[in-house]
C-alpha cells in the first residue's frame, strides 16, 4: 500500500504540469481501483482481528474445556493447578467484587459532573476540564497501581477498614478480617478514578443530543434548572447514561495491572470489601510465566482470558449499539 | 397608554457586537403588539429580553432596564423563575416535552405547586386545552406522547402548556413560521381571543399577519426601534422612511 | 406582583443539586491532582541522572547500582514501532472509511468492530498475541510487543482519526473532486494535509496508550536488562519496570519504581500536552 500511495502522488504532480495534456485518463482510473482493493483489504483488519483473537482463545483453551465439564470450571471453588484443580469461580467472583465496587463508588459524581459540565457550567470551564479528563484518561494503569498502593491501601488498612470494621463489622460486607488495605475497596476505589473520565465523556456525549429548545421550553415555564435536568433532560438519556456505565463497567472488568498491585490476589471468595481479592486479569498476569509448566494451565489462562473476552464483549455490543442509536437518533 | 412592560435603555450585547441599542419603549396592556423589522434587526433578542432568556448566552451583556408593572426584571432580588412564570413564550418551533399530552400542561402546574388532587389537575387541563383549540381533537388521546401530534396541534399544546400556569404576558417568537396555513390561522385566531386577558407580544415577518393581529406596532432595524405605534399609525401613516420602505416590501 | 425572590423548596433542592454537582466534579479533578501529587511527590526524590542514564548492573533488584535505561529506550522503541505500524495500517482504514463508507453498512460494521475491538482490555490482547507467538514459534521479543501494541493502539487511533476526518469541509472536498482528481487522490492529498493537526493528535493519542501498557507486554515483548540491539531480543519497559521493581522487598528499589513511574508520567504527560499544542498550532495553517 505504501507503493500505491507514493505512485499516487506522483501522478497528482504531473498533473499539475499539464493540466490538459494529462497522460491517461484509464490508467489513473485503474489505479484508483487497485489501490481501492488494497485499501479494502486493510480496511478488514478490524474484523480480522476480532474474529482472530476469538478463534486462538478458543483453540488455546479446548483442551481444558473437554476434559472438564463448563459447570465445573465456572462455579469450582478449589484452584490447584498442580493438582489438576480449576475452579474459576474465586476468580470470577473477585473480578466481579472489583468491578461492582468500583462502579457503585464511580457512578455517582460522574453523573453530576457530567451533568454539571453540560448543563451548568460555563464555557470555559467546559474548555478547562476536557483537558484535564483526557490527561486523567491518559495515566498509564501501573501509575494508577503506583498511587492506590502509596495512597489508598495505607488509608484503608490505617483508617477505613478499622473504622468501619468497628461500627458496620456485624455486617458482613464490612467485617474487615484482612488488616493489610490490600482489598476490594482498594481495587474498587482506583478502577473508579480509573473509569471516570470515560463514563463523564459518554454522559456527557448523550447529554448533548438533547435538543436546547427542550430545555428552553421548560426553563420558559419557570423552571429551575433542575427542575430542567429532572423533568425533561433525564428521562430521554436513562438508557444512554446506563449503556455508558455497563461501558464503563467492561473498563473495569478488564483492568489489569492497578487492580493486580492493590486488591490483594488471594485466593479466595470474598465476602467483605475489606477481603482481598483475585480478579481474573490478575491470574492470568500473575502466572503467564509458570503456564507453560503445569499441564492444562496454559488452557486454564487463556480460558480465563477467554471468559472475560466473552463477557466484556457481550456487554460491549449491546451498550454500543444503545449508544449508536441514541447520538444518532434525531428529535423532533 | 397603559403599560405593561416599559423598556428603559436597554443595551444588549453579544460578546463585542451590539445587538440592541438603546431601546426605549412601551408595551400596552391587554393588547397585541406586532414587532417587525427585517431579518437579523433585533426582534428575537427584545423577546429574549423580556423573560430573561438572554442569559442563557453567556457571551450577552446587558444594560438598561425592563421593567414589569414598574418593578425592574433584572434588579437583583427578583426571582428568574417567576418571571418566567409571569412571562410564557412560545417558541417558533414547537418543543412538546418529552411526556404525554395531559402532563405537558399538568407539569408547569405540578412544577409551580399550583394544583391540588387529580380533580383539579383534570380541569385544568381540561380547561386550558379547550382555550388552545385542542380539547376536542385529544381528548381521547390524552396520554400518548406529545411528540405524536401534528406540528400544528403541538404548537397548541405549547400554548395550552404556557397559559395552564396563568402568565400575564404572551411572548411570540414568530410562533406560526413553522405551520401550515390553516393552523397558523388556528394560533392567530386563538391569539385574538386572548388579548382581553392577557397582553401579547409577538414577533412576525408576515406583513399581513402583523395587519391582522396588531393593536400596536413596533418597527425595528439594525438593533434600533425606528418606530412605535398603535396599527393605525404606523400602517396609516408611518413617519420613518425605512418603516415606510419597509412596508411597501423595500427589503 | 410577586417577582421577588422567596425562597421556596425547588430553590433549595436547586442550590443542593448544584453544590453536589460542583462537588463531584472538584472531586474528580482533585484524584487527578492528587495523583500526580504522590507520583511526583515520592519519585522526585528518588530521581537521579544514573536512573536514566544507565542500564541495571548487577545486584540493581537488591539496592544496588544502575538505572532503567533499559526500559526507557524498549518502552520508546515498543511504543515508537507500535505506534508506526499501527499508523500504516490504520490510516488506510481512516480514509477508507470516509472516502468510500462514509455512511454506508460496512463502514457501519467496521466502526462496530472498532469500538468493540477498543474495548478489549490489554491482557486479553497479550494472550492472544501469546497465543499467536506459540502457534508460530516466536519467543517474547521487541517485534512481538511492537505488533501487539500496534493491534492494541489500532482501534484507538483509527476511531480518532476517523472522527477527525468527519470535520473534514466537505466543499473543499468537493471543489477537489470537480477538477478531476481521483476519490484517492482526495484523500491522500487534501484530506491528509487538511487533517494533518487531527491525524498527529490521533497518533499522539495512541502513542501514549501504547507506552502505558503493561499487561500487553508482559506476554510478547519479555523483560531484560539489556537494551535491545535488534527486533528479535526481548524488550523491557517500563510499566513492568514499575511494577518489577515494586514487588521486591528492598525499599530503595521500591523508591526506584517512583521514579520509574515518574518517568512514564511525564512522557504521558508530554505527549497529552504535546499532541494539544501540536493541534493548536498546524491548525492555523489549514483552511477553516
Ligand atoms: N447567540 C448569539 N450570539 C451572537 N450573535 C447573535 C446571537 N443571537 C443573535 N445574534 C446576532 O444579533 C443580531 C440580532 O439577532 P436576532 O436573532 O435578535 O434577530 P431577529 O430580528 O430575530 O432576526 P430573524 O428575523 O432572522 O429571526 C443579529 O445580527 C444576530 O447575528
Ligand atoms: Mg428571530
Amino acid at each position: 500500500m505504501y507503493h500505491n500511495s507514493t505512485n499516487n502522488q506522483q501522478h497528482t504532480e504531473s498533473q499539475s504540469e499539464g493540466r490538459f495534456s494529462r497522460p491517461s485518463i484509464p490508467s489513473r482510473i485503474n489505479h484508483e481501483r487497485r489501490a481501492r482493493k488494497v485499501f479494502f483489504f486493510i480496511t478488514l483488519t478490524p474484523i480480522i482481528l476480532l474474529v482472530g483473537i476469538i478463534i486462538a482463545l478458543v483453540i488455546r483453551t479446548w483442551p481444558i474445556l473437554e476434559k472438564y465439564p463448563l459447570k465445573e470450571l465456572l462455579l469450582g471453588t478449589v484452584w490447584k493447578p498442580q493438582k489438576g484443580l480449576f475452579g474459576f469461580f474465586p476468580f470470577i467472583s473477585g473480578t466481579l467484587w472489583v468491578t461492582l465496587v468500583g462502579i457503585i463508588i464511580a457512578v455517582p459524581p460522574c453523573i453530576f459532573t457530567a451533568i454539571y459540565l453540560s448543563e451548568y457550567a460555563r464555557q470555559i470551564t467546559r474548555t478547562i476540564a476536557k483537558p484535564l479528563l483526557d490527561l486523567l484518561a491518559a495515566i498509564p494503569s501501573v501509575v494508577y497501581g503506583v498511587w492506590g498502593l502509596v495512597a489508598i491501601v495505607p488509608l484503608i488498612g490505617n483508617h477505613i477498614s478499622p473504622f468501619l470494621g468497628k461500627y458496620l463489622g456485624f455486617i458482613p460486607l464490612f467485617s474487615s478480617e484482612n488488616p493489610t488495605g490490600y482489598s476490594i475497596l482498594a481495587g474498587g476505589i482506583v478502577l473508579a478514578v480509573m473509569i471516570a473520565p470515560f463514563i463523564i465523556s459518554i454522559i456527557f456525549e448523550v447529554l448533548s443530543t438533547v435538543p436546547k429548545g427542550v430545555r428552553e421550553a421548560n426553563l420558559a415555564l419557570g423552571a429551575t434548572r433542575w427542575q430542567t435536568v429532572h423533568a425533561v433532560v433525564l428521562p430521554k438519556v436513562i438508557p444512554g447514561i446506563g449503556a455508558g456505565i455497563v461501558l464503563g463497567a467492561t473498563r473495569a472488568l478488564g483492568e489489569t495491572m492497578a487492580v493486580l498491585m492493590v486488591a490483594g490476589n488471594v485466593v479466595q471468595v470474598p465476602v467483605s470489601i475489606f477481603d482481598a481479592a483475585y480478579p481474573l486479569p490478575a491470574l492470568i498476569a500473575n502466572n503467564y510465566g509458570e503456564m507453560m509448566s503445569i499441564p492444562l494451565y496454559d488452557a486454564a489462562l487463556m480460558g480465563a482470558a477467554l471468559l472475560l473476552l466473552i463477557v466484556i464483549l457481550l456487554f460491549n455490543i449491546i451498550s454500543n449499539l444503545i449508544l449508536k442509536g441514541i447520538l444518532k437518533r434525531s428529535w423532533g | 397608554m397603559n403599560s405593561h412592560i416599559q423598556v428603559k435603555n436597554l443595551n444588549v450585547f453579544y460578546g463585542k457586537s451590539q445587538a440592541l441599542k438603546n431601546i426605549n419603549l412601551e408595551i400596552p396592556r391587554n393588547q397585541i403588539t406586532v414587532i417587525m423589522g427585517p431579518s437579523g434587526c433585533g426582534k428575537t433578542t427584545l423577546l429574549k429580553s423580556f423573560n430573561r432568556f438572554i442569559e442563557l448566552d453567556e457571551m450577552t451583556r446587558i444594560s438598561g432596564q425592563v421593567k414589569v408593572d414598574e418593578q425592574d426584571i433584572y434588579a437583583r432580588d427578583i426571582d428568574v423563575t417567576e418571571v418566567r412564570k409571569t412571562i410564557g413564550l412560545l417558541s417558533q418551533r414547537p418543543y412538546p416535552l418529552p411526556m404525554s399530552i395531559y402532563e405537558n400542561v399538568a407539569h408547569g402546574l405540578r412544577m409551580h405547586r399550583m394544583k391540588k388532587g387529580k380533580n383539579e389537575f383534570d380541569q385544568a387541563v381540561q380547561h386550558y386545552l379547550q382555550v388552545a383549540g385542542l380539547w376536542d381533537e385529544v381528548k381521547d388521546r390524552l396520554h400518548e406522547p406529545a411528540t405524536s401530534l401534528s406540528i400544528g396541534q403541538q404548537q397548541r399544546l405549547c400554548l395550552a402548556r404556557g397559559l395552564a400556569i396563568e402568565p400575564e404576558i404572551i411572548l411570540g417568537d414568530e410562533p406560526t413560521s413553522a405551520l401550515d396555513p390553516i393552523s397558523s390561522q388556528h394560533i392567530e385566531k386563538i391569539l385574538m381571543s386572548l388579548k382581553k386577558d392577557y397582553t401579547i407580544v409577538v414577533v412576525t415577518h408576515i406583513l399581513r399577519q402583523a395587519k391582522r393581529l396588531a393593536d400596536y406596532v413596533i418597527f425595528m432595524y439594525l438593533g434600533e426601534v425606528v418606530e412605535a405605534g398603535t396599527a393605525q399609525q404606523i400602517f396609516e401613516d408611518p413617519q420613518m422612511e425605512r418603516t415606510k420602505g419597509y412596508l411597501s416590501g423595500q427589503f | 406582583m410577586g417577582l421577588k425572590k422567596h425562597w421556596q423548596r425547588r430553590h433549595v433542592v436547586e442550590a443542593i443539586f448544584k453544590y453536589v454537582m460542583l462537588i463531584s466534579f472538584v472531586l474528580v479533578l482533585a484524584c487527578l491532582g492528587y495523583i500526580l501529587w504522590t507520583v511526583f511527590s515520592k519519585g522526585l526524590p528518588s530521581l537521579t541522572w544514573a536512573m536514566i542514564s544507565q542500564t541495571p548492573k548487577g545486584g540493581y533488584y537488591l539496592g544496588k547500582e544502575g538505572g532503567i535505561l533499559n526500559a526507557i529506550l524498549g518502552s520508546l522503541y515498543l511504543a515508537m514501532g507500535g505506534t508506526l505500524l499501527a499508523v500504516l495500517i490504520g490510516l488506510p482504514i481512516a480514509l477508507y472509511l470516509q472516502t468510500y463508507l462514509r455512511k454506508s453498512h460496512w463502514g457501519k460494521f467496521i466502526r462496530i468492530s472498532l469500538d468493540i475491538l477498543w474495548g478489549i482490555p490489554s491482557i486479553v490482547y497479550g494472550a492472544f498475541g501469546f497465543s499467536v507467538m506459540l502457534a508460530v514459534g516466536m519467543r517474547s521479543s521487541l517485534l512481538g510487543g511492537i505488533i501487539v501494541l500496534a493491534l492494541l493502539e489500532l482501534p484507538i487511533m483509527v476511531r480518532a482519526m476517523d472522527e477527525v476526518l468527519q470535520q473534514m469541509p466537505k466543499d473543499l472536498e468537493h471543489a477537489a473532486l470537480a477538477i478531476g482528481a481521483t476519490k484517492l487522490e482526495v484523500a491522500l492529498k487534501i484530506v491528509v494535509r487538511q487533517m494533518m493537526s487531527g491525524i498527529i493528535s490521533a497518533i499522539l493519542l495512541a502513542f501514549g496508550r501504547g507506552i502505558g501498557d503493561a499487561a500487553s507486554v508482559l506476554f510478547t515483548a519479555g523483560y531484560t536488562d539489556r537494551v535491545p540491539t535488534s527486533l528479535t531480543n526481548p524488550a523491557a519497559s517500563l510499566p513492568l519496570a514499575i511494577f518489577f521493581q515494586l514487588s521486591t522487598p528492598f525499599p530503595e528499589v521500591q523508591q526506584r519504581a517512583y521514579a520509574s513511574a515518574l518517568v512514564l508520567t511525564i512522557i504521558v504527560l508530554a505527549v497529552s500536552l504535546g499532541s494539544r499544542w501540536l493541534s493548536v498550532r498546524l491548525s492555523k495553517y489549514s483552511i477553516k
